[in-house]
């Protein structure tokens, strides 16, 4: 009995090697599907998969609204203290105070695109940008301020 | 029709007219040095850019795509740097072992290369041990990857090389065992022997499912022999860097290189010699017109056409399956290599002595 499960363990083993090898095999036989991006040569046809994390932004709307309600959340998620986010107080016109955002930094330079901020935020008011081309002369361009100047959190979102 | 072994008898022909009798020997030996260390260099050149290509192909990816034509050149390239980059040599490390080492594994394959017979009557050196010499020698290739680990000094280094210290001795057994098949049948340990016992039918054909399991656990045994994946708990880069040569940089680092490249075309051109007829055209049984026209073909080509399947076989391996862990690899050898290839070595002799094999 210990024998034949001997034996079978063996062929089992011989008929999932065989089963990788096929897979491989069949790529290598065709060729076609290149997975290789030639980067600077395409790089007005750049396709980056879904998931690449570049970056973190904040999307505005037409009329220059975020969704941010300055919650701090995303700044406690970040374990490189990335984030810094300066709240203010808004007056909203019932006289009432109104906690909102005055700056939401962050230090791309800090940044390991873990995108542990991105899951943390209540209100979806940050993401993963794309762009990948961040070298720069001075440090200092790679502190950003991710809400733009003026700008206003959207109706409704509290 | 000119064939390798002709122009060498010419040269040979020409130095005994021209020089007297000792001289021809240390010209002839100058000049099989130059020879084998030029293959070494084309060997190199050639399995590195191969290796870069199958994998990409295998990864779906390009590969090396920039220098030159289709990036052929790129391990010309790449050998440049090498050769420009500077050797050093760690202030903590044995610096007399740990220079040698490199230059040990690089000469372990070069005595590799003498008794293999590239084409038909050239051999660069036919001794009647050819098998025995082989295996003796290819184990020291493992002191050269032991010095390397202990005089670099270096924790990684001497984990690698112990490693491969217990992974090279374990394999070496099934290895041997599975030449031992095909000694048995031959009756000779002579590569010329061997490969002429293989006129009728590459053993491969003639042997039955005894050469055939010999010839799967000497791929195995041999792809752990030279430190490659799924077996490269040596250099194991994941776990340790890059093992033994983690502190080589250089040429120094480039003969590891190297001689890692040159071992698998020698394991490859051994086992294209036992099990599927080294430089003999493929042959069926008595046909002989059909023989006739395979005779056609250079038995060179042959030779190395038959080899470079063989290292594809192993690339092929390389970028197939994972890296096991040393426990695996041990349980793989002692449980079931070994095992598997005594018992069959006893299925051969049995198909030996009553003639079995065709
Ligand atoms: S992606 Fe990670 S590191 Fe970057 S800001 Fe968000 S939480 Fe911090
Ligand atoms: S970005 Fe999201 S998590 Fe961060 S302060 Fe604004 S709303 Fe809160």
């Amino acid at each position: 009995m210990y024998l034949v499960n001997y034996i079978k363990e063996v062929l089992s083993a011989l008929r999932s090697l065989l089963i990788g090898m096929r897979r491989t095999l069949f790529y290598f036989t065709h060729h076609k599907e290149i997975i290789t991006e030639q980067y600077p040569d395409n790089r007005a046809t750049l396709k980056l998969a879904d998931r690449f994390k570049g970056e973190v932004v904040m999307p505005h709307n037409e009329n220059n609204e975020h969704r941010c309600t300055g919650c701090t959340a995303c700044e406690l998620a970040c374990p490189n203290g990335t984030i810094k986010v300066i709240t203010k107080f808004d007056i909203t016109p019932e006289g009432k105070k109104k906690k909102a955002i005055d700056k939401l930094v962050y230090h791309l330079e800090l940044c390991t695109m873990c995108n542990l901020c991105v899951y943390a935020c209540p209100s979806d008011a940050i993401k993963m940008a794309q762009t990948f081309e961040h070298s720069v002369f001075d440090r200092n361009q790679l502190t950003k301020v991710l809400n733009f100047p003026d700008s206003k959190i959207m109706d409704g979102v509290e | 029709m000119w064939s390798i072994s002709k122009i060498a008898s010419l040269v040979h022909e020409w130095l005994s007219n021209t020089f007297s009798a000792t001289w021809v020997t240390v010209f002839e030996m100058v000049i099989a040095g130059v020879l084998v260390i030029s293959l070494f260099a084309v060997l190199g050149l050639i399995l590195v850019m191969m290796e870069r290509k199958v994998s990409a192909w295998i990864q779906i990816r390009l590969g090396p795509n920039r220098v030159g034509p289709k990036g052929m050149f790129q391990s010309a390239a790449d050998t440049v740097k090498l050769l420009v980059k500077e050797g050093m040599t760690p202030n903590g490390a044995d610096k007399l072992l740990f220079n040698v080492a490199p230059f040990l594994a690089i000469v372990v394959s070069m005595l590799l290369m003498a008794p293999l017979a590239f084409a038909k009557d050239f051999t660069l050196w036919d001794i009647n041990i050819g098998v025995l010499y082989v295996s003796a020698i290819s184990s020291v290739s493992v002191i050269s990857i032991l010095m390397a680990g202990w005089a670099s000094n270096n924790k990684y280094s001497l984990m690698g090389a112990m490693r491969s210290g217990a992974q090279i001795v374990s394999y070496e057994l099934s290895a041997g065992l599975s030449i031992m098949a095909i000694v048995v049948l031959t009756g000779s340990l002579n590569f010329n022997d061997i490969i002429l016992s293989q006129a009728d039918g590459w053993w491969i054909f003639k042997g039955h499912l005894p050469i055939w399991i010999a010839f799967i656990v000497f791929l195995i045994a041999v792809t752990a022999e030279t430190n490659r994946a799924p077996f490269d708990l040596a250099e194991a880069e994941s776990e340790l860097t890059a093992g033994f040569h983690t502190e080589y940089s250089g040429m120094k680092f480039a003969l590891f290189f190297l001689a890692e490249y040159v071992n698998v075309f020698i394991v490859c051109a051994i086992g294209a010699t036992l099990f599927l007829g080294g430089w003999m055209p493929f042959h069926i049984g008595h046909w002989d017109g059909f023989n006739h026209i395979m005779d056609f073909i250079p038995s060179s080509l042959w030779f190395f056409g038959k080899t470079f399947f063989l290292i594809f076989l192993i690339m092929w391996f390389r970028w197939s399956f994972p890296r096991l862990r040393i426990d695996q690899l041990l349980n793989l050898e002692w449980k079931y290599l070994l095992p598997i290839s005594m018992v069959n070595i006893l299925l051969v002799t049995a198909m030996a002595i009553l003639k079995w094999h065709f």
